[in-house]
């Protein structure tokens, strides 16, 4: 890496956790500064997707530039830096800014970035991995064409984790056409030593509570020094946090980290696993990325770890040496999960990857990058396009399409031509674009950045008091902050876990929500979601693969293993290739169980067009619930009868066409469209950020964006945001690739069987159906269920 | 699969048309929410709409914001549906009709042309409201701060002190969720008890804000009160079953 940096040529370091990568991509730039002392700007960009860890990654590396005396300074620059300070970095740079993705679009989009940039000799992207498989790399990936422009000597060092497909990392670093940067490969570590819980209790057959193996995880964590309890979402971990502490017999240290919970309280646990105060931490994927935190010994993730590489991730945070094998554990929180802890376990032996690859092209980004570019100066649109097409990730952006993103940020990109006179760019007497207004300049800086959050609300713990005999509640310290959709469901008394506590919702004040604590340990709301990971395609079929090899089930707990006996007895156990479809009567309805092992997301939008199509058959569908592994639909007429007098065939049923009219007529209709539209509204500047305390002087507008949608489409259906929000749709919320990709797999492989019961493969799904709220759209129906419920409670007598 | 730009399939109006079975009462004086969210008033001949908030667009587009140019013609789309189907002789405006007078004045002339007819069509009275204090000039009918349609006295902003009286107002927006199998449906709904009724927003752009919001307070007597909300059909709930 040395070598590389040292002969100015660009290079991705891939290495594990605890190769030591950051001090790497630092040792060239501490080198050149050594020798060649002062330089009249910054020298290099360190860029990390975690603010957090500006400050920790600066303080490691002042040590040793102070042991060595060298004459170097170094400064962080992120959201919360003060703008006196900013000023002041302009006026007089340091040798190494560190800083973050949004902070480098702000740089470049400064006037003055070609005096501050001039020098540049150096940009390392930290943790890449974890970057260009998003919107915030595809970002990135635009304001590094600026830092070229300004900067074309510059080299950059890209710092990842072990990922599945090395090259598209090294093409990302380099301009498109260019060579891909060379690769160094850190050495591999020790095997992990991974085990799973066999657990001598009964695996529940479905749900995400690992409550039947607390007593396990206790005694298997008591033995660590400091172990960390990975689980997928926020609401496991309270739910895991609170079993713990009633397990708790020796009192140990046990804490409590997630995104929510309030930042102060974070630093506080994450300081105190520094000083070897704790013994364990329930952690999300908030503990996933950046620097250690003391020396954790033992990792235990709870619940299925959804994907290979993300196991390894997470696995690296125990023992940051080399030389000797991390230990982890997995505990699954139900039978299928036993199936996909295997194969994740045997995936990460092997140290297999999942594909993630770079996002491509994402039209709101690109429309904030042009707006940026107008806020540093006047540009050529063929300079600009030229500039723009040499970031690997739009590389194949066509001209039209850049025309229209620039006709969309000068005035809207309507066909109705009326908002000339309020263009936020404006053409020159020379044909160059320049802002119209410098407060379109400060709009820009407000918005910058890709990253969308669910509106937010904080919570306070209120204190009670009685005042002629009401209670008047007074709101004080915050907890953290929760989804403003889940506070509004609950109503005044509810209970729910958050913060590690029981709290009783009080109601909501003009900062937020008030809570008090609440006597009695179980919940009344069953919690929010939030943090939840698809199953990779990997682990999928390699647990498909070990479904259909008994041979490998020797491997698998008693309990297992006897459940897929019985499968095999009573229906069928499907070949890796297979798709098995099972129907059968239950309850005065009929059932049709799939198993495609695709992941929720893929197929929801299956279960949403299986529906539609079942319908027109006139099978008269009910409902439908998704889980990870498998589908379940049920319906009044006989589906089995229907089969087998070939009135209904499930080839047809499955054909891959039902990714045509069927799928866009659901789609431009659904709720998920409106908020993939949402999100790329608030991207390419078409609304603006709430910015909390604005809201209160008026000069916050708030604006209805399901209402712009829809008048949008039905004015003007090409719209370059449709067409953003309809790509992101495409690839995140519904996974249209991969639910292709299964149609093509399973085409005349689909294996079906008509029971008389419900099999044991199916028992799982079915007791998600009341557990998962019913995915639809029908909300009129909902409407009309809601009042009939009412009435019902009206008439009834006793 | 690509990207492959379709209008939509069904019709983009909202759905309008009467309620058959919801009627409201106020001071002996029947009103029929439609499902688009205008009221009926049988024994005026009536038609009552609320904030339309005209030239939202470029209220926005003035401040930078380039929202899509088309919020006039939908509302003025959805108001000639509804009045197609309903077929009054009056039509009443409850204020805030257009969201600023800049906007009033620079009005595309097609859509201009098409509010005009409406108002010609019609005995048209506009009852102002905070973001239009004045009537707009050359768009026909005749502009009041309040009016009476028999017991019931019509205004933009609800009075704080309603007194003996019974009132129609705009103002605020109102809208409410219903939660059923964890799903939170949100709609715009007209919110009324035996005393007061207060009209979702009209404009295709106007959102909704929850009866549950400190702007209500007090205006309601909370267990006589009921929502209707507006939709495919209107669905009636007691105001505490609602957010």
């Amino acid at each position: 890496m040395l070598r590389h940096g040292l002969s100015g040529e660009s290079a991705l370091l891939i290495s594990p956790t605890g190769g030591g990568k950051t001090l790497a991509g630092f040792l060239a730039t501490l080198v050149e500064l050594r020798e060649t002392h002062k330089t009249p700007g910054i020298h290099t960009l360190y860029v990390s997707p975690l603010k957090a860890l500006a400050v920790d990654i600066a303080r490691n590396l002042e040590a040793p530039i102070a042991e060595m005396n060298l004459p170097i300074t170094v400064e962080t620059r992120t959201g919360d830096t003060p703008h006196d300070r900013r000023q002041r970095q302009r006026r007089k740079p340091p040798d190494i800014l560190i800083t973050t993705p949004e902070q480098v679009s702000l740089l470049v989009a400064d006037p003055e970035a070609g005096k501050l940039l001039a020098h540049l000799s150096c940009v390392i992207l930290d943790e890449l991995h974890a970057l260009v498989p998003n919107k915030r790399g595809a970002l990135l990936s635009l304001a590094l064409t600026r830092v070229r422009a300004h900067a074309p000597q510059v080299r950059l060092a890209g710092l990842s984790a072990t990922v599945a497909d090395e090259g598209a990392l090294a093409a990302w670093l380099a301009p498109a056409g260019a060579a891909p940067v060379a690769l160094v490969k850190g050495q591999a570590g020790a095997a992990p030593d991974i085990q799973i819980l066999k657990s001598q209790e009964r695996v529940p057959w479905a749900g995400h509570s690992a409550r039947y193996a607390v007593p396990e995880i206790y005694a298997a964590l008591k033995p660590a020094g400091l172990a960390i309890i990975f689980v997928n979402t926020r609401s496991q971990a309270e739910r895991l946090f609170q079993d713990l502490w009633e397990a708790n017999e020796d009192h140990l240290a046990i804490a409590l980290h997630h995104g929510s919970l309030d930042m102060a309280q974070r630093r506080k646990v994450e300081a105190a696993m520094a000083a070897g105060k704790l013994r364990a931490v329930v952690a999300t994927s908030t503990l996933d990325l950046g620097i250690d935190w003391g020396t954790v010994d033992l990792v235990i993730q709870v619940g299925a770890p959804k994907g290979s590489s993300r196991l390894l991730q997470r696995i690296g945070r125990a023992n940051h040496r080399l030389d000797e094998p991390s230990r982890a554990l997995l505990v699954p929180s139900n039978r299928f999960e036993v199936l996909e802890c295997e194969a994740a376990a045997l995936a990460a032996a092997e140290n297999a990857q999942d594909t993630d690859y770079p996002v491509i092209m994402k039209l709101d980004v690109l429309a904030q990058h042009i707006l940026g570019r107008a806020v540093a100066g006047p540009f050529h649109a063929d300079d600009l396009y030229t500039e723009v097409t040499s970031a690997f990730t739009y590389r194949r952006l066509e001209r039209e399409l850049f025309d229209q993103a620039l006709d969309y940020v000068a005035t809207g990109g309507y066909a109705l031509k009326s908002y000339e006179r309020y263009a936020k760019l404006k053409r020159m007497g020379d044909g160059r674009w320049r802002l119209a207004h410098p407060r379109i300049g400060q709009q820009y800086r407000l918005n910058v950045g890709t990253i969308v959050e669910s509106p937010m609300l904080k919570v306070r713990l209120a204190s009670v008091k009685s005042r002629a005999s009401r209670r008047v509640l007074t709101g004080g310290r915050v907890l953290g902050e929760l989804e403003e959709y889940f506070l509004s469901q609950l109503s005044h008394g509810d209970t729910f876990l958050f913060s590690g506590e029981v709290l009783r919702f009080e109601g909501l004040d003009e900062f937020g929500a008030l809570v008090t604590r609440a006597a009695g340990r179980d919940p009344m709301v069953p919690s929010y979601q939030g943090g939840r990971f698809p199953l990779s395609t990997h682990l999928a079929a390699r647990v498909r693969a070990m479904l259909a090899d008994p041979g490998q089930w020797q491997h698998l707990p008693p309990q297992v293993r006897d459940w897929l006996s019985v499968q095999k007895w009573k229906s069928v156990v499907p070949g890796a290739d297979q798709m098995l479809v099972e129907t059968f009567p239950r309850a005065g309805k009929h059932y049709l169980v799939c198993y495609p092992f695709e992941g929720r997301l893929a197929q929801q939008t299956l279960g949403m067009l299986l529906t539609r199509r079942l319908e027109r058959r006139g099978a008269r569908p009910l409902g439908f619930v998704a889980s990870e592994y498998a589908l379940v639909i049920w319906t009044v007429a006989d589906l089995s009868s229907l089969i087998a007098r070939g009135r209904l065939s499930l080839a047809e049923l499955f054909d891959e066409d039902m990714l045509g009219d069927d799928l866009e007529a659901w789609l431009a209709e659904s709720a998920l469209m409106k908020r993939t539209f949402r999100d790329a509204a608030l991207i390419a500047g078409l609304i603006e950020r709430r910015h909390p305390g604005r809201e209160k002087t008026g000069r916050q507008v708030t604006v209805n964006t399901d209402l712009i949608y829809d008048a949008l489409r039905s004015h003007q259906p090409d719209h370059i945001l449709l067409r953003a929000a309809w790509d992101d749709a495409a690839s995140g919320l519904i996974d249209i690739h991969r639910l292709g990709d299964l149609l093509r797999r399973i085409r005349g492989q689909i294996v079906h069987r008509a029971l008389d019961q419900v099999s044991p493969l199916a028992v799982p799904v079915l007791l998600e159906i009341g557990r998962e709220s019913i995915y639809g759209e029908a909300h009129d129906a909902l409407l009309a269920e809601a009042a009939d419920d009412l009435m019902e409670e009206a008439m009834r007598l006793v | 699969m690509p990207f492959s730009p379709k209008p939509p399939t069904t019709s983009w109006k909202r759905p309008c048309g009467l309620s058959r079975e919801h009627r409201i009462s106020l001071g002996g004086l029947a009103l029929i929410p439609d499902r688009s969210g205008a009221l009926s008033v049988p024994d005026f001949s009536a038609l009552l709409v609320a904030d339309l908030h005209l030239e939202t667009g470029a209220a926005l587009a003035r401040r930078g914001l380039h929202v899509p140019p088309y919020d006039s013609r939908s509302s003025l789309t959805q108001l000639e549906a509804v009045l197609a189907m309903t077929r009054p002789e009056r039509l009443i405006f409850l204020g805030d009709s257009f969201h600023d007078a800049a906007g009033a004045a620079a009005m595309d002339p097609a859509d201009r042309q098409r509010l005009a007819a409406i108002t010609a069509r019609h005995d048209t009275i506009w009852v102002t409201g905070n973001h239009d204090p004045h009537a707009p000039d050359d768009l026909g009918g005749r502009g009041v701060d309040a009016l009476a349609l028999g017991p019931v006295t019509l205004r933009h902003i609800p009075s704080p002190r309603l007194g003996d009286g019974h009132e129609i107002a705009g103002h605020l927006h109102p809208g409410a969720t219903v939660v059923q199998r964890n799903v939170a449906v949100k709609r715009k709904c007209f919110i009324a008890d035996a005393r007061r009724l207060i009209m979702p927003a009209f404009g295709s752009y106007t959102g909704a804000l929850s009866v549950s919001s400190s702007a209500f307070k007090g205006l309601f007597e909370e267990a006589d009160a009921r929502v209707w909300l507006t939709g495919a059909e209107i669905h009636v709930f007691p105001r505490q079953r609602v957010a």
